[in-house]
């Protein structure tokens, strides 16, 4: 019985990759998506080939694609069957950030709204 | 192939039931309780930056963003933190190995980057504090040096912790312990590097776009 327990390993550490070739190719690539990611962030930041107000929209676009390539090829997170826990993790561990990110930025934006200037307030209660 | 196959089964590959498998071992253990333990460091990074973003207007007629900010300062720091979290990947490969000499040789190209990282950021702060814009002068100053602090301080911390891995290794060798905080430590790094992205995007590039 205890054989069994030394042999199996149905789980994976975050991290660890099955043969160190591999890891270096993993490395490699990861390395050169996340250069052209970066440079394309810093370029699309200040320059005049995207419409104004969109290049918000593209750098957090680039930005979650770098997260992704560093979860994928440097933390070697994979949707393999013995990383579902980590996986797992990772999916509750965002959902967490955006509710936190996102649900401040709902409600102070909202509060922003409610908190308007004494005189403008006025004016408002006014015209009713 | 045969792993996706019988993905339904709730048997093992090596055929026994996963209830009878017992424990896993505690390099898994191990690792799978720092990634928890990265993600919720990043739940707190997040509420730094959801502080970040409602606050960035709020100057009180101080400088903005875009009056302080240099963008090739900025990319310099992000490729020596890229590079770093590179070569830290080449030191967690000639460990797998048990090459002690290679995995000496990146942890200081490693821990070299990050100090060169830290020392740029630090020259940033002092600059900023002499130019009057210092933590106290509005809520968007106060809450970039807390998010962008944070990371700092996670930064040199990370840079001790290699610092004292390689005097492990030194004195008690590539022990299967010794092993698992150094997989601990890359996790780290590379996690670092998964939040500068986000503080690169949102605070620099944010501040010009």
């Amino acid at each position: 019985m205890n054989a069994h327990v030394e042999v199996a390993e149905t789980d994976r550490a975050p991290g660890s990759h099955r043969s160190s070739s591999d890891r270096f190719k993993s490395y490699a690539i990861g390395l050169v998506f996340a250069v052209i990611l970066t440079a394309a962030s810093f370029a699309a930041s200040s320059s005049h080939f995207v419409w104004g107000p969109s290049i918000p929209v593209l750098l957090a676009v680039l930005a979650i694609a770098q997260m992704g390539v560093h979860l994928v090829f440097f933390l070697h997170i994979s949707t393999a069957r013995d990383s579902t826990n980590n996986v797992l993790a990772l999916a509750f561990g965002i959902f967490v950030v955006g509710l936190v990110i996102f649900g401040t930025m709902i409600i102070m934006a909202n509060l922003n709204h409610n908190m308007m200037p004494t005189d403008q307030l006025m004016d408002m209660q006014r015209q009713r | 192939m045969s792993a996706v196959i019988d993905v339904a089964s709730d048997e093992s590959p090596m055929g026994v039931p996963l209830s009878e498998l017992g424990p896993a071992s505690a390099r898994v253990v191990a690792g799978f309780g720092f990634w928890l333990f990265l993600l919720s460091d990043i739940i707190i990074f997040s509420a730094l930056f959801a502080a970040y973003a409602v606050l960035c207007g709020e100057t009180n007629g101080g400088p903005s963003p875009v009056e302080l900010f240099d963008k090739r300062h900025v990319l310099i720091e992000t490729s020596c933190l890229l590079a770093s979290s590179f070569t830290c990947g080449m030191m967690m490969i000639a460990m797998e190995r048990r090459q002690a000499g290679l995995v000496y040789v990146w942890a200081l190209v490693t821990a070299a980057l990050g100090v060169l990282f830290l020392r740029l950021e630090i020259s940033e702060f002092i600059g900023m504090v002499h130019q009057g814009a210092g933590p106290a002068r509005s809520a968007f100053l106060s809450s970039f040096f807390t998010l962008v602090g944070t990371h700092g301080a996670h930064v040199t911390v990370g840079i001790l912790w290699l610092l004292l891995m390689l005097a492990q290794i030194s004195t008690l060798g590539f022990r299967p312990m010794v092993v698992r905080r150094m997989l601990c430590f890359s996790l780290f790094w590379h996690a670092l590097d998964i939040v500068w992205i986000g503080v690169f995007t949102v605070v620099y590039l944010g501040a010009h776009a």
